[in-house]
């Protein structure tokens, strides 16, 4: 399951049963479903008939009619084999899926036992496939959590390995955004109560395992619109091929029907028709080897489409934490003098901001760790109701704090500071000068995106810390690599509109939402919707719920709630936001793939007939050999040779229809203008190598 | 090949041009109920005639009610038309006192001129009354050439429209098509061939003895009119038999040149009405672009056939061109051009005889026709089949910049593919279907003059004509049999409204639709490379279709000219 895990695309575990898988498939009432190769395996079927009868009854070129069926239905065969082989790559990961799915026992709690606070030891051993929704259930350290719930009570660390493939235990706990549990996981510290949310048979990991064997894959819409066009066209070569005979009459003679067959199933679709599933199969594979599960197909189709792409600031542009990144002191104050105090100030300070002031200090003016214990120092603890966290030494007291908290505290009252023999009463000296330019300053930093940090020693403001959001590397081009793709990117924050928009200018973002609540995102994909754009935004929280539901993607963080995994149409196993992007692009690779293989199918023709119709004809017009560009041997070796082609050619074409045509940020003009000379241009004239190339074989080998 | 005949290609080309937008821009005024400079003249009519009807003309109609008032209209128009030809004995301006019409040329003929296709199974001068002309055809060809150009902006609309229940209204569409655009037109244009020697009377046959003392019969009758609207409305159903090879429908070669630049001027603006409808006016001249290749290349073949002459001929040491069937007032390159301007458009006036074209001359105006009239095309009907085309190319290839199909910000789904696939699929039915019923039947292969491959030729002709409602004729074949008139009928009918109403479905499946704006992700639909791949679909997709046809017909036939080989014997 993990990432790392690639096998290739054709390994020996799977062709055996991909083989078995092709004939299996010849059942018509499965063929039915796809219905180019459904009328290729109806005429083949026919024309063996016919052919046994002549067998019987004796006739003519039947060695060359043999062979025209035995490659008709290889060309069925091979269209199963492609579908058999996606499938079979789904079929081994949902193996590795159950095999961790282990019988579980619960412990399951009723009454007065299943409340909040209730007894824990009140409970009574139940098989976990008896479960249903609403039963509670303790789960121990040790235990496997034996269906989907959600924590009602506690916390533990639990092993999600099973689904991640990451190993490193994750925290559940009651209340937050981290309430959901799997099936399936294993609980390694600590209690939950958990409240069952899913009966045995549909949770998440049953979900997963019919997404990935393809039982739940149900053909998407453009799959549905590609089915009509190729059905459509498979209609135009009836009358095309089925309008010759009369034709042929008129000009005196008669065609075969083994050749009538061969050029109907060489100009019928067969390319695309036969690796059609196998696209959308591998599509939805590539989206689970990247640890993406996508509830539905018609999820992926629109993640290609997406427009505008909702990015939450944290955790997805910017590094989780903020980073000191300058001393700005204020006037008649040396930086060093203000590097000093704020690291004496944030040597006791374990946030990441405390220590990034430490660093910051070491690494402009080198000044050194120094020992709590041996400064004889009391720290000062961050509180919500003082906002501000320092230190107390010798005498001398620090703090360092939001700008107003700071020059608030300056304000007040005087304080005592030190203990024992040093204590001291401290006046507080606020000059409005310098709290009018620490305010500058720190306004200045905010436009810049940053935050302020107001550093004071014993009662006199020194200076201000320039604290930084660390946009992640490389993300700004990710982002023009996004608008090159012509999607819009919007940044999520709770910041204030001032310093949003500073990050959003260096994140290179195209928009941002400021102070965001759950209502103004919804708003805004409404709003987008509105204008006929799809959104795609990924989302962990409960109030997440509505935008995860409202948006055209989806994705939610496997370590959300309950509540944002049902409202999303995809579940991010890994929890990581920036893969939204990649989630676009494997979208977007997906829909190439299949344009791709339809332009090369469609361009296929004009060689085909090249082969087939001077071949066909030349017996009654011996002028039209003339048409024969090819150059082609006789007749049936170009017959032959233009079916075996259209056969092996699915074969050929398996690779590419499993691993995507490759996607680049190039823009729409450009990449269609490539594609456009691969497999269109192409389309027309690989046929017309191949064909001859099969052509000398086949006269070699004497075969026609 | 001469230097004049090139430079009067290029002319025709630059004519059309020059009209394209000065035409989109009044077209799109009008059809969106903005004021023209004929308002004050035509507004008080227009209202009049909608009170006269009982219209309110700011109703709009849903594509089923669009479609459905179509279809009644063209039933009642049809029965019109039948019942004329039937009566026209019994009936006032007869002085030539031509009888009923028998049934089945009756029935091909009402079909003929109701779906613009003007496929003539008769000889006008010698089957048709006055009135018949006048009333039966005349305003048939004005009303299904209007109807076509309301069916293609109904269509239009739908692109341009979002979120939106109605596609406009039929009656007004069509009242003001003909109002505003083809009866003014037709007005100047009719002066213009009067001064150019067509005659417009509705005096008897004039008698006149020859220089031997013969006594002759010359036809005339109310021609001018007939000839301007047949030719702006791509009607092409020739007041003479000779169609516009007659010297009274077409006297000289500058009558000739803007008889031409007449067949293709309202179908080049209709491109430009598309784009500024839309918003885009690039949009428009990409269509028109992919339409002006396929024009160029199939005049580009013909006029290098003609000009080339026959193989047999030269061989013979009889240096030059294909004069054969020509008139010598236009020349080679007059001719030529015609014919590829008269199949390209849905138009089918002829002023030479296609079928003494050489093969490869006469191949082109079969392929354009084969392709659906798509090439301008037929007044309005061009479009809406481009249109479908564009839909089916956006399908293909759109996939293959990531994003699912989106054409002007329209999303083509299951619902726009499987109506153009309809649309699509009923022409090699008609063509192909019918060629192959024909060409095994004795009632069809009594209708071809030659034998072997050129026979062929006639046939796949005639039910291509009829289908593409082209309505030229490839001559030689002689289609006035029941078998011919009714399977010709009902390939016309067939080829017309089973392109219309999935064509009208289509643009009310657009028109709910949302409209996505356009980004860097969008796939680019007015530059070259999509030009160039419409173009390569519309040949795969429409073109090799037919590939087996032809290679039984003209490009057997011009293999074995090359190599100094006739049919005639073959079949006697």
């Amino acid at each position: 399951m993990a990432q790392t895990q690639k096998s290739s695309l054709f390994s020996a575990a799977l062709i055996g049963p991909a083989c078995l898988g092709a004939v299996t498939k010849l059942d018509p009432r499965q063929m039915v479903k796809n219905p180019v190769m459904f009328v290729v395996e109806v005429v083949a079927a026919f024309t063996t008939l016919l052919f046994v009868r002549d067998l019987v009854s004796g006739g003519q070129d039947l060695a060359f009619t043999g062979q025209i069926i035995l490659w008709l239905w290889f060309t069925v065969l091979f269209a199963n084999f492609a579908e058999a082989v996606a499938e079979g790559r789904g079929k081994a990961q949902a193996d590795s899926l159950r095999r961790t799915r282990t019988e579980t026992t619960a412990k399951r709690l009723a009454g007065p036992a299943a409340a909040i606070g209730g007894p824990r030891e009140d409970y009574g051993t139940v098989p976990g496939a008896s479960l249903k929704v609403g039963d509670v259930v303790l789960v121990e350290a040790g235990d496997v959590i034996p269906s989907d719930g959600e924590v009602i009570e506690g916390i533990a660390s639990v092993n999600e390995a099973a689904i991640t493939g990451e190993s490193a235990p994750v925290i559940r706990e009651s209340g937050g955004d981290r309430s959901a549990v799997t099936g399936g996981t294993q609980v390694l510290s600590d209690w939950i109560r958990v409240r069952i949310t899913a009966a045995a048979g549909s949770t998440f990991i049953d979900r997963m395992i019919a997404l990935v064997e393809g039982a739940a894959r149900q053909k998407t819409p453009n799959e549905i619109a590609l089915n009509i066009l190729l059905a459509g066209l498979t209609i135009v070569f009836v009358f095309a091929v089925g309008s010759i005979p009369s034709f042929a009459a008129y000009a005196g003679g008669a065609i075969p029907l083994a050749v009538l067959v061969a050029l109907f199933v060489t100009l019928i679709p067969t390319t695309i028709g036969a690796l059609l599933s196998a696209i959308g199969i591998a599509g939805m594979d590539r989206l689970v080897r990247f640890n993406v599960l996508a509830m539905s197909g018609r999820a992926v189709e629109a993640a290609g489409d997406v427009d505008t792409l909702l990015l939450d600031k944290t955790g997805t542009i910017t590094l989780g934490n903020r980073q000191a990144t300058a001393f700005r002191p204020v006037h008649g104050v040396t930086a060093e003098a203000l590097a000093d105090a704020a690291q004496l100030a944030s040597l006791a300070d374990e946030t990441p901001e405390g220590r990034s002031i430490v660093v910051l200090a070491k690494e402009t003016y080198g000044i050194r760790g120094r020992d709590m214990g041996s400064l004889n120092a009391t720290f000062v603890p961050f509180t919500a109701q003082s906002r501000m966290s320092g230190i107390d030494l010798d005498g001398s007291s620090i703090r360092k704090g939001a700008v107003e908290a700071v020059i608030a505290s300056l304000d007040s009252a005087p304080a005592l500071v030190g203990a024992g023999a040093a204590a001291r009463v401290l006046q507080p000296r606020l000059d409005p000068a310098t709290a009018q330019e620490v305010r500058a300053i720190a306004e200045e930093i905010a436009k810049a995106g940053g935050t302020p940090l107001a550093v004071a020693r014993d009662g006199q403001l020194l200076g201000v810390v320039h604290l930084k959001d660390i946009v992640k590397g490389g993300i700004s081009e990710r982002f023009a690599e996004l608008r090159r793709m012509g999607i819009r990117t919007v940044m999520i924050t709770g910041d204030n509109p001032m310093t949003a928009a500073a990050i959003a200018a260096e994140a290179g973002v195209d928009d941002f939402l400021a102070q965001a609540t759950p209502e103004d995102k919804l708003a805004l994909i409404r709003r987008e919707q509105a204008q006929g754009k799809l959104v795609a935004m990924c989302g962990d929280g409960t109030n997440d719920a509505p935008a995860l539901a409202q948006a055209d993607v989806g994705v939610a963080m496997n370590t959300g709630t309950v509540a944002a995994r049902e409202a999303g149409n995809m579940v991010d196993l890994d929890s990581d936001p920036t893969k939204l992007i990649e989630i676009v692009e494997i979208g977007k690779q997906l829909l190439m793939t299949r344009g791709a293989l339809t332009t090369f199918s469609i361009a296929n023709d004009v060689a085909k007939y090249f082969a087939i119709i001077p071949a066909m004809f030349v017996g009654l017009y011996p002028q039209l050999q003339a048409l024969n560009v090819m150059r082609l041997a006789s007749p049936q070796s170009a017959i032959l040779s233009a079916i075996i082609f259209n056969a092996l050619i699915i074969v050929a074409l398996i690779p590419l229809a499993l691993r995507g045509v490759s996607y680049r940020a190039v823009g729409a003009a450009a990449l269609l203008r490539r594609n456009l000379l691969i497999y269109g241009l192409g389309g027309i004239l690989v046929p017309f190598v191949g064909i001859k190339l099969i052509d000398l074989a086949v006269s070699a080998l004497h075969l026609a | 090949m001469t230097l004049a005949g090139w430079i009067q290609i290029a002319l025709f080309c630059a004519a059309v041009l020059a009209l394209v937008k000065p035409l989109g821009l009044y077209m799109t005024r009008v059809f969106s109920g903005a004021r023209t400079p004929l308002s004050p003249l035509l507004r008080p009519v227009e209202r009049g005639l909608y009170r006269l009807a009982g219209i309110d003309e700011a109703h709009e109609q849903h594509w089923l009610a669009y479609a459905g008032a179509m279809l009644v209209f063209h039933a009642a128009g049809f029965v019109l038309l039948y019942a004329i030809l039937r009566l026209q004995g019994l009936l006032p301006f007869n002085p030539a006192d031509q009888g009923a019409v028998a049934p089945d040329l009756a029935f091909n003929t009402a079909a003929s001129f109701v779906t613009n296709t003007n496929w003539q199974n008769y000889g006008g001068e010698s089957t048709l009354s006055y009135l018949s002309q006048m009333l039966g055809l005349t305003h048939q060809n004005f009303l299904s050439a209007a109807t076509g150009i309301a069916l293609a902006v109904a269509l239009i609309r739908g692109f341009s429209r979002a979120s939106a229940r109605t596609v406009g209204s039929f009656w007004v569409d069509l009242t003001r098509c003909t109002l505003y655009v083809l009866l003014p037109l037709c007005v100047v244009y009719t002066l213009f061939l009067v001064w150019q020697g067509v005659p417009q009377t509705l005096a008897p046959y004039a008698e006149a003895t020859t220089l031997e003392g013969a006594k002759q019969t010359i036809a005339l009758g109310p021609v001018a009119s007939q000839v301007a609207i047949k030719m702006l409305g791509t009607n092409g159903g020739g007041f003479f038999n000779a169609n516009a090879a007659h010297p009274f429908e077409n006297p000289t070669a500058v009558s000739n040149f803007v008889q031409m630049v007449s067949i293709f001027a309202l179908g080049a603006a209709l491109t430009n009405v598309f784009g500024r409808m839309v918003g885009d006016e690039r949009q428009g001249w990409a269509i028109l672009a992919a339409m002006g290749v396929l024009f160029l290349a199939g005049t580009v073949v013909t006029y290098w056939a003609e000009g080339s002459g026959n193989p047999l001929l030269n061989a013979l040491g009889l240096q030059g061109g294909n004069l054969e069937g020509k008139e010598i007032r236009f020349g080679i390159p007059g001719s030529a051009l015609f014919a590829v301007v008269t199949t390209a458009a849905s138009c089918g006036a002829v002023n030479a005889m296609h079928d003494a074209f050489t093969a490869l001359g006469g191949l082109i105006p079969l392929v354009n026709m084969q392709l659906g009239e798509i090439i301008v095309g037929g007044v309005g009907a061009g479009l809406y089949g481009m249109l479908v085309f564009v839909v089916v190319a956006i399908f293909v290839a759109g996939l293959m910049v990531g994003r699912t199909p989106e054409y002007l910000g329209k999303k083509i789904e299951a619902r726009e593919v499987k109506m153009a696939m309809l649309a699509i699929l009923c022409l090699p039915l008609m063509m192909l279907g019918f060629t192959a019923l024909a060409t095994v039947l004795p009632a069809g292969l009594s209708g071809p003059a030659n034998a072997g491959p050129h026979g062929f030729s006639e046939i796949l002709y005639a039910f291509t004509s009829a289908a593409a409602n082209n309505g030229s004729a490839f001559a030689g074949l002689s289609g006035n049999t029941p078998f011919y008139n009714l399977t010709l009928g009902t390939g016309m009918l067939v080829g017309r409204f089973f392109v219309i109403i999935p064509a009208l479905a289509i643009a009310g499946a657009l028109a709910a639709k949302k409209t996505v704006p356009a980004s860097a992700g969008t796939f680019p639909t007015d530059g070259g490379l999509f030009v160039g791949l419409l173009v390569g679909v519309i040949l795969i997709v429409g073109g090799l279709t037919f590939f087996p046809s032809l290679a039984l017909g003209p490009i057997v036939e011009h293999l074995a000219g090359a190599a100094g080989q006739t049919f005639a014997a073959a079949g006697g």
